[in-house]
């Protein structure tokens, strides 16, 4: 149980900057989720919380201790990684135990947490087996039993699911989901998967390039984004992102109607579930499906619009529309975001 | 369709014929080794090429081991060779660990360093070493040897056990000391073990590359006393005859420590160990 503060965090690697000015605080019990593009610095920023990566830069606390120097073993926390890096000539049993066993507990006292944790996740049979004779969901179970057990103040996750097939994941990404509401400890997860970062997280934290580019609660990033790289980044599919001509009264995307829009406003974001099908000609712009996917819930529309490029919509159910047809499309007024030449986003006026 | 899946028996009789062939052609000289030593001197002429000798006797072995100098140079090696081992595996096992986890200055250097020894021939530095250990008065003495021999081991084994520590995943070290692990524990708690099948590797190959070596032992030993068994070998060739019977005799015992050593340490060899340490 602890708070986890980040103040001004950098990260060197010799003279490469990949982590520059975290400033992060984390509440007691928050569930963070880590996302952003490959290479971003999502790991590493794990690392440096665990005490793998030394921290270049900056002050980090847990529990309002200092910790920028304190080893891995000190800070009491617990890791699940990618790979679940169990130890191979330990038996399940031993590996979930290990915490313990190092820490000079009686063999008769480490027992009890290893059953609890075994039978939480369905480990009990396994105990005696060797990680060899275990498939990828188990073994990832060890792994997520041997963090449990220690009963840390933070738990951190490195794509932990990364490695298993759909149907498992979401069972896994419940079980994860659980964990939290049982135990209310502090976790930090780095995901690549949208789906897990909008459903597990209380806030999600935004990385490009090494710089935290917006916190949020999962639906605030969806709703408003801070900026162009947010917008695009969260939500599956990507929202579409327009040019638009400023003139009297707002702006023009292409040849549609003038759009009341902020001053500075250069482009138009929307998101694909934002767009409405309509007859060519009767909706705001006009465009041609070049591709359709039907997903039975709902459906894709890949469109090319002459001045505007492919805009991706998506409907609800499934609708009559073919590759080739000419369609046309309506924004809905309330759902668009707008952003300035740097990028950043306009707040709509009201 | 199972058909399709179990190989010709015609096909599996001919494989088994290859390798049969192959060890058969391998063995051979071995096999030619154990004959003659335990031929009577009498016969080796006369039986020449009889694949079966028309006599059998141990005299050759008594002789070698009651009446000849061959138990010292016997002891000789297994200090020798066991010294060499020990003393390379160590510092081998120590710098591919530094070379395969930490990242330092001159890493390069080092290593491209280490690789430039393997390229010299060993008869291109033979008179300089003499010349050194003589001058450091360690001729004659079995302590030469074992620096020498654990110095050209070196570089070998170091990558063979950085190679080994490569396949080891870095995780486990960390996943060991986030679970509450200083480094030594984590290396002697979850790497150690995990290590044994290369430690067991870079042993057998240095204890059996010291155990053969003749070129630095004639070079360096000339005392009967300090000799190791390859050179005590050459004490069977005198200016006039070659006793063949003991010098075979001799070259069988010398066998026995080699088998001995892969036979412990070959379970080690043949295990997988990290298999199931990350996803697989
Ligand atoms: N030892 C290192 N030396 C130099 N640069 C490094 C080192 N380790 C990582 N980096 C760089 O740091 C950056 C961040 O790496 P990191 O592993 O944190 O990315 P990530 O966000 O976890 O990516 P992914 O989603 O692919 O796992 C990358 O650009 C990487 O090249
Ligand atoms: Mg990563």
């Amino acid at each position: 149980m602890a708070t986890i503060e980040m103040r001004s965090v950098s990260k060197k690697y010799g003279n490469v900057e990949v982590l520059r000015d975290i400033d992060l605080n984390i509440a007691d019990g928050e569930f963070i989720v880590l996302v952003g593009p490959s290479g971003c610095g999502k790991s590493t920023l794990l690392r440096m919380v665990a005490g793998l990566e030394p921290i270049t830069g900056g002050d980090f606390t847990i529990g309002g201790k200092l910790m920028n120097d304190v080893p891995p073993r000190d800070r009491d926390i617990a890791m699940v990684f990618q790979s679940y890096a169990l130890y191979p000539h330990m038996t399940v049993g031993r590996n979930m135990g290990f915490s313990m066993e190092i820490r000079k507990t009686p063999k008769r006292e480490r027992l009890g947490p290893v059953a609890g944790a075994a039978a939480t996740l369905g480990l009990d049979k396994l105990l005696d087996r060797y990680p060899k004779a275990l498939s990828g969901g188990q073994r990832q179970r060890v792994a997520m039993g041997r963090a449990i057990v220690r009963d840390p103040k933070a738990f951190l996750f490195d794509e932990p699911l990364s490695n298993l097939d759909a149907a498992l994941r979401v069972e896994m990404r419940l079980e994860i989901a659980r964990l939290h509401q049982r135990l209310s400890t502090t976790m930090i997860y780095v995901t690549h998967d949208q789906v897990e970062a909008m459903t597990l997280a209380d806030r999600i934290v935004v990385l490009d390039a090494g710089r935290i580019q917006q916190v949020g609660t999962p639906l605030d990033l969806y709703e408003r984004p801070a900026n162009r790289f947010v917008a695009t980044f969260i939500g599956s599919p990507n929202m579409n992102i327009l040019d638009a001509t400023a003139v009297e009264g707002g702006m023009q995307i292409g040849k549609s109607p003038v759009i009341a829009a902020p001053k500075g406003a250069v482009q138009l974001g929307i998101r694909p579930e934002h767009l409405g099908l309509a007859h060519q000609g009767a909706g705001d712009i006009d465009v041609t499906a070049q591709l359709v996917e039907r997903l039975g819930s709902d459906t894709n529309i890949y469109t090319e619009s002459p001045d505007l490029g492919s805009i991706l919509l998506r409907v609800h159910g499934n609708v009559d529309v073919n590759a080739g047809d000419a369609i046309g499309l309506t924004l809905t007024r309330d759902k668009l975001h707008f952003f300035d030449t740097a990028g950043n986003s306009i707040a709509r006026q009201s | 369709m199972a058909s399709a899946f179990r190989p010709s028996p015609v096909m599996v009789t001919l494989k088994y014929a290859a390798i049969l062939g192959y060890v058969a052609f391998a063995l051979f000289p071995l096999y030619w080794l154990v004959k003659i030593a335990l031929t009577p001197d009498a016969l080796i002429f006369s039986d020449g090429t009889a694949l079966w000798p028309s006599a059998l006797t141990f005299d050759n072995f008594r002789k070698v081991i009651f009446q000849s100098d061959f138990m010292g140079y016997f002891t000789n090696s297994v200090i020798v060779s066991l010294s060499t081992a020990a003393a390379t595996t160590l510092i081998a096992a120590a710098a591919g660990y530094a070379f395969s986890r930490f990242r330092f200055r001159g890493k390069g250097i080092v290593i491209a360093l280490m690789l430039l020894t393997q390229m010299f021939p060993l008869l291109m530095i033979i008179a300089p070493i003499y010349k050194i250990v003589s001058s450091l008065g360690m001729l004659n003495s079995l302590t030469s040897l074992i620096v020498v021999y654990t110095a050209f081991n070196i570089p070998f084994a170091t990558f063979l056990m950085q190679s080994f520590f490569d396949g080891i995943p870095k995780d486990l070290e960390e996943a060991a000391m986030i679970d509450g692990c200083t480094r030594p524990q984590a290396l002697r708690l979850v790497i150690l073990p995990l290590t044994l099948p290369g430690l067991a590797a870079t042993l057998g190959f240095v204890f059996t590359a010291a155990w053969s070596e003749l070129l630095f032992a004639l070079m360096l030993i000339s005392k009967n006393d300090a000799m190791t068994f390859p050179v005590g070998l050459l004490t069977f060739v005198s200016k006039f005859s070659v006793d063949w019977g003991q010098m075979m005799a001799a070259g069988v015992l010398a066998l026995v420590p080699s088998c001995l050593f892969f036979f412990f340490i070959q379970r080690y060899l043949v295990q997988g160990l990290t298999s199931g340490a990350v996803k697989g």
